[in-house]
Parts: C-alpha cells; sequence; structure tokens
C-alpha cells in the first residue's frame, strides 16, 4: 500500500493511516540497520537526490544513509549561499536536477515553501521536505513520533511538552500538527517573545511556565536555541534562558517519573538541556537519530511504491 | 472631434447626478448635458446600459520609469490606465533614479505627453533619495508638475522629519501620501501575523506596524494642520484611527486597495507570490473593517497601489519574491463585483472613491462632468461579464492574483481630454 500522495512535504494533509503506515514500515526496516550486511535490494535502480540548501550534516547524512540501505543511488546536492548569489534560481535548480531523471528530491531550504514551489513546478519526480524554514520538518516528527510509541506504546492520553524556540522551530510545528492527530495531550513552553501568535490552533496548550508544561507529563522534547536570538531581543541571556526554560534535573522532577527527554538535535549543552539530564538514562536523543534512519528509509520506499502506482 | 454619448446613466456625484443623461463632448471639453439630438459629423456613442462617469483616477500607481523598464514604463502604464477605466494616475516615485527632484518629475510628465493616453500625475518624494534624512526640493518638483508628496515603499521613520515634511507641505497646500509602515515592527515579515503565518511558517507583519504610523500621523496632523493621506490602508484598527481623526477635524483622508478588501491572507496557503503585497494581505476581519469603511465614508479613494514586476521577481520562494500586484486593468470589475453589485456601496459612491475624491485629495481639475469641465470621461457596462487573463493585459506585469476570476463591471471606453483613447472591441 503506498502513500497517498505523491510528495512528502509536510505533516499538515499527511491522513492518520499515512502516519500509520510509515511508522509501521519504519519498524519494520529498522531491522535492516542491525544486520551484520545492512543493504536490501529494494529500491535498485531508484536515484535520489539530496538537494540541501542550508548546512545539515546530521539530517543529509541519514537521507543518504536511508537510501543508501535501500540500495537507491544517492547524490547529495549541497547548494552554498555563493551559488545561490550566482544567480540560479531554486526552480532553475531543480530543472537542472530533473533532466537527471530521479526518482525523489529530498529538499532543505532556509524559507518556508520551497518544497512547495519545487513540487509545483517538476512535474515527473517525488519531492520530500526535509525542512522548510520554520514551516514543517515531517520525517523529523515521525521519527519523533517512532521514538515515541516505542517507549509509551500509544499516543492517546500522553501528555507532551515541547519546550523551547517555538517561533522559529519546525520542528516544534510538525510535531504539534503530528501528535495532535495521534491524540495526544500536547503543551508548548516558552517566552512569550518566542510562541508565534495563534500557535493554539494546533490544539495544544500555551503556557510560558515550565513546571505547568513539565509537571505530569510523559514526553519531553526540548528545541534547540540559537544562541543570536538573544541579539534579536528574544530573552536577555542564556543564562536567564537556561535558568527559566533549561532542562536540568531539578525541573525533571517536575515531570512522571518514567519521562523520557527528546532532542532533535543538535543539542546545546547548558544552554536548553543540562549536560546530565542530555545523557542521563531518561533521554532518547541517540534513538532518535537511529529511528530517524529507519523512518526516511520508509518514507523512500512508500513514495517511490506511491509514484509508480501513479505512472501506471 | 465632437462625441455624444448617448442613452448612457450619467452617474457624477459632483453634481449630485445620477440619470439617463446625454453627454456633448466638444474641443475637449463638456459641451452640454440633457437630451440632446445628434448632428452631422458627430460621433455618437451609443452607451444605452452603460455608466458614464468623469474620468477615474488612480492615485497609487507604480510606472517603473526610469530605471525599470522591463517591469513597465510610461507608454504601457498609461495603455493599462486607459484599458482600465482610468484617465489619469499618480505615479510613486520610488523610480531609479527616486523622483526626488524636478528633472525626473519633468521626465515623468515628458513621457506622459509621448504617450498620449491616461494623464499622468507624479508624486514627488518627501525626503532625498527616500532616504527618511533630508527634505527633497518639494517646491521644485511641484512646480515641475508633482501633485503630491510620498516616500512610498520607504516610509519616513523619524517623527520628527515627517513633522517638518507635513509642515513645509502647507506652502503648496499638498497631500503627503504616507505608506505606513514602522519598519522595526515589520521585522522584515512576508506576509499578515495570524493564524495563518504561523501555519506557514513564514515571518509575520503585526497590523501594529501599520497601526503606529496611522495613528502618528494622525497625531501629526493635529499639530500640523498639514494635509496627510493614508494609502493602502489595510487593518481595521487602522481605519479606526482614522475615523477619529477625522472627527476631531483632521485633514486626514486614506485610500483602500481592492486587493485588500477582496483577499486575505488565508490565499496564501498555497505560497503563491502573487499574493504578496506590502502591507500584506490581512485578516478577514480587517477585510469585513474595509468593506464598512467604504460604505460609511471613512475611506476616501480606491487606489490599486498597481506594482508590476517580473517573473524573475515572483518565481521565486515567497520570502524572497518581490512585494505588489498589478490592479489597473481589475480594479473597476472588483469595484463594481464586490462594492457596487453586492450593494456595498451605491454606484455614486463607486464614482466618489474612483474619480471625485482622489481629484480632490490631488487637487487636480478633474472628478467632474460639469459643463465646461476637461471631457475625462470613464464608460462603464456594469452587467457586462469578463474572465481575467494577466496575459492579455496591456500592462507588462503579469503579477496578478485574480487569473482567471470572472467579474462584472467592465470599463468600455475611456476618453481623456475629449478624445477616445480607448474602445473595448464588442
Amino acid at each position: 500500500m503506498p502513500l497517498s500522495g505523491k510528495h512528502l512535504l509536510g505533516i499538515s494533509g499527511l491522513p492518520v493511516s499515512d502516519i500509520r503506515l510509515i511508522l509501521n514500515t519504519a519498524r519494520s526496516f529498522r531491522e535492516i540497520s542491525s544486520r551484520p550486511i545492512k543493504k536490501v535490494p529494494t529500491l535498485r535502480g531508484r536515484t535520489i537526490i539530496n538537494l540541501f540548501f542550508e548546512p545539515s550534516t546530521r539530517t543529509r547524512s541519514s537521507f543518504e544513509i536511508a537510501a543508501k540501505r535501500l540500495s537507491a543511488d544517492s547524490l547529495n546536492f549541497s547548494v552554498s549561499t555563493s551559488s545561490v548569489s550566482k544567480g540560479e534560481t531554486l526552480i532553475d535548480t531543480g530543472l537542472n536536477l530533473l533532466s537527471m531523471n530521479p526518482d525523489v528530491i529530498v529538499i532543505r531550504h532556509s524559507e518556508a515553501g520551497a518544497p512547495h514551489l519545487l513540487a509545483r513546478h517538476l512535474k515527473g519526480c517525488s519531492i520530500v521536505n526535509a525542512g522548510d524554514g520554520m514551516h514543517e520538518h515531517p520525517t523529523q516528527a515521525l521519527l519523533d513520533a517512532l521514538t515515541i510509541e516505542d517507549k509509551k506504546e500509544r499516543f492517546e492520553g500522553l501528555k507532551i511538552a515541547i519546550v523551547g524556540d517555538i517561533a522559529h522551530s519546525r520542528v516544534a510545528r510538525s510535531n504539534a500538527l503530528l501528535l495532535t492527530k495521534m491524540g495526544s495531550d500536547v503543551w508548548i513552553c516558552g517566552p512569550p517573545t518566542l510562541i508565534p501568535i495563534a500557535f493554539d490552533q494546533y490544539n495544544v496548550h500555551v503556557t510560558y511556565q515550565m513546571q505547568e508544561a513539565l509537571e505530569g507529563a510523559d514526553v519531553i522534547m526540548m528545541l534547540r536555541t540559537q544562541r543570536e536570538r538573544q541579539r534579536e531581543v528574544f530573552y536577555p541571556s542564556i543564562k536567564e534562558y537556561f535558568a527559566l526554560y533549561g532542562l536540568d534535573r531539578r525541573k525533571l522532577t517536575w515531570a512522571k517519573k518514567d519521562a523520557i527527554v527528546m532532542h532533535p538535535g543538535p543539542i546545546n549543552r547548558g544552554v536548553e538541556i543540562d549536560p546530565e539530564v542530555a545523557d542521563g538514562l531518561e533521554s532518547v536523543i541517540l534513538e532518535q537519530v537511529t529511528n530517524g534512519v529507519a523512518v526516511r528509509m520508509a518514507v523512500l520506499y512508500l513514495i517511490l511504491g506511491a509514484s509508480e502506482e501513479g505512472s501506471k | 472631434m465632437t462625441i455624444l454619448i448617448q442613452g448612457g446613466k450619467l452617474v457624477d456625484p459632483s453634481q449630485g447626478l445620477n440619470k439617463k443623461t446625454d453627454l456633448l463632448i466638444e474641443k475637449g471639453k463638456v459641451a452640454g448635458l440633457g437630451k440632446i439630438t445628434p448632428e452631422k459629423g458627430w460621433k455618437v456613442v451609443d452607451a444605452r446600459g452603460w455608466i458614464v462617469a468623469p474620468g477615474f483616477i488612480d492615485m497609487h500607481v507604480h510606472l517603473r520609469e526610469p530605471g525599470r523598464e522591463d517591469k513597465e514604463t510610461v507608454a504601457t502604464g498609461t495603455r493599462a490606465a486607459v484599458a482600465g477605466g482610468f484617465t489619469g494616475v499618480a505615479c510613486m516615485p520610488n523610480t531609479d533614479p527616486i523622483n526626488d527632484c524636478e528633472a525626473i518629475t519633468r521626465f515623468i510628465r515628458e513621457k506622459a505627453r509621448e504617450s498620449n493616453l491616461a494623464h499622468v500625475y507624479p508624486i514627488g518624494a518627501i525626503t532625498k533619495g527616500e532616504d527618511g534624512a533630508e527634505l527633497a526640493e518639494i517646491g521644485e518638483m511641484v512646480k515641475a508638475g508633482a501633485v503630491a508628496l510620498s516616500d512610498d515603499g520607504r516610509p519616513v521613520q523619524n517623527n520628527q522629519i515627517m513633522r517638518r515634511a507635513l509642515e513645509y507641505s502647507k506652502i503648496f497646500d499638498i497631500a503627503i501620501l504616507d505608506h505606513c509602515e514602522d519598519v522595526n515592527l515589520a521585522a522584515r515579515g512576508s506576509m499578515n501575523e495570524s493564524a495563518v503565518s504561523t501555519e506557514l511558517g513564514l515571518r509575520g507583519i503585526n497590523g501594529a506596524a501599520e497601526e503606529m504610523q496611522v495613528a502618528r500621523d494622525v497625531v501629526l496632523g493635529r499639530l500640523t494642520h498639514a494635509r496627510v493621506h493614508i494609502c493602502h490602508l489595510s487593518t481595521r484598527e487602522s481605519l479606526d484611527w482614522v475615523r477619529m481623526g477625522k472627527k476631531q477635524g483632521i485633514r486626514i483622508t486614506c485610500e483602500v486597495t481592492p486587493h485588500h478588501f477582496t483577499l486575505s491572507d488565508e490565499a496564501i496557503r498555497s505560497y503563491d507570490t502573487n499574493f504578496k503585497v506590502n502591507p500584506p494581505l490581512r485578516s478577514k476581519s480587517d477585510v469585513e473593517a474595509l468593506l464598512e469603511g467604504l460604505a460609511d465614508g471613512t475611506v476616501d479613494t480606491i487606489a490599486t497601489d498597481h506594482a508590476p514586476h517580473t517573473s524573475l521577481d515572483k518565481d521565486v520562494t515567497f520570502e524572497e519574491a518581490a512585494c505588489g500586484v498589478v490592479g489597473m486593468e481589475t480594479a473597476v470589475p472588483l469595484v463594481w463585483e464586490f462594492l457596487v453589485l453586492k450593494g456595498v456601496i451605491s454606484e455614486s459612491r463607486a464614482v466618489e472613491l474612483l474619480s471625485v475624491n482622489p481629484s480632490r485629495i490631488l487637487r487636480i481639475d478633474r472628478g467632474t462632468l460639469q459643463q465646461g469641465a476637461i471631457a475625462d470621461v470613464t464608460l462603464i457596462d456594469p452587467k457586462r461579464r469578463i474572465k481575467i487573463d494577466a496575459k492579455q493585459f496591456a500592462s507588462k506585469g503579469r503579477n496578478c492574483p485574480y487569473q482567471d476570476w470572472e467579474l462584472r463591471g467592465v470599463p468600455m471606453m475611456t476618453i481623456v481630454g475629449g478624445r477616445i483613447v480607448y474602445e473595448r472591441p464588442a
């Protein structure tokens, strides 16, 4: 059974049945990564291009490994800001790549809607959004979901706190969309300067008090805080930010005893998370990374299944 | 040539007319109103079923010349104007170079004379280079034909400079047309700050960025007694400030664009850059407020902020894309379909918004078809339907958010100075 759409542009518009399908497929693929020979011929002969306009070693590597474990040919096309300034537009870059007949283009871009622009102009190729500006990062939300379900065996009724720089976070948006779809009770927490207007449209609770967000939480998801935000007057100092919203041992006691701590990485030790917590038993941060490969294998596999159905 | 416009409904609020009346044009002027029998040699226009109105003035357009002739020229822009039913346009000074001196003002007027279609009324910059620092040579520009002042697109941030500009404008009794935007509050946003911007992950421009400067202009308008006109007003609260200012006798007026009263930020969900404008498309509640303001008289004029761009500026990501839509060739049908035919405003009020009031604000001798007036006339078929196709525009710009929309109320003929400059094919 393929996915319902040809592209994966976001969690918005992705039906629960697709989410279930991706998670289940990811679980069955996960075993491949633990074999001595970590490769199956499933996508042999398929070409996948990783088109990254933003530096991201981790997400790009994760997609690359996912493609390789399924025997697809993957190519990394990193566009530095300097070559964009040479004047080639995103559409031109896309059309050039399309002429090489790829099956999937995985795109990461600093601007919201860039994958949608490619999807509109590039016919005959699937687009996977690997993060677009402050908009969405669907595979991150899916790998987070896989990790949560592994640990908690359900979504319904879980209290999940997402803490930090919500405004600039595509991870927060995709997770809020996905987890509420799956029936979790999502709490959004951060300084008001970093919570965008009308965020409660996602059917989440919004609080500025960390204790309220964490009390009785099953899952704590910490977001990366960029140091340069201080200069943009979102908060006065890293020290004060950490005091109010950094996750340390003391704040962790507010959550359930068996709460798990997640982070999309890369973590800023001492900014949003205490090293002791990041390395603690509650932390599933490295499992998230492992699950990232499985989820991306599932997405590539299902997307190609879908477009094959479409071309018949 | 003598032209007799026969059988049309003359809608001219400047003289309280709204009835079937023939209109005679001779030597470029209105030569007679009433029941007129055609004589030999006259050109007779059968206007039965049409509205005959004093020529429409679009007081906010970007003609891009000099400097960006790839986007538009005075010639193509005025062709678009007359095709859209406008007999005159006031063009913003943010050309390259900026119209901040007599020479550029003259150049634009000269281009308009060569094109010989719609009248072009240049708007001079308030400050040199629109830098918001030093006053431009306003007197020289006025002498050369500038009818108003504006730093459109790069609004004056310093309140003291704005105060001085308003005071200085009183020498010439011209209005300052203010694009109200506090650039710090706007914070490099690319759409309205709302649930939709949050959903789309696009940086938002809060309505407060506009309202802050509208409020400032009310305050400075009271202080200086100068004439201030708010460009492309887009929010409910901005309108409240203008309403309050007017009630207090401040000489403040405002305009609204067709895109702000027909579209809301919901339209951006597809990331279509043809919906990217500045000020941004606002919420549905703001759209409702603008409709109320158009109906209750708070809004003085409808202007298009016609802003042609090339595909290079628009076929990019939303945040990277240029702001603006073309508007002159869709404005009249949008006014009729969304305002007149829906009963929001009367035909007379539409003519007031499109002709009488902009003429008064710009202090130009237009906006009337009284005996002896210059014969600038707009003729509309209110029942005729068109399907918008940007590819057919006379403008060079194709950045139109209304592609394939079907609208009623079509400009059929445009007369400038007694000369038929546009006639829609039957």
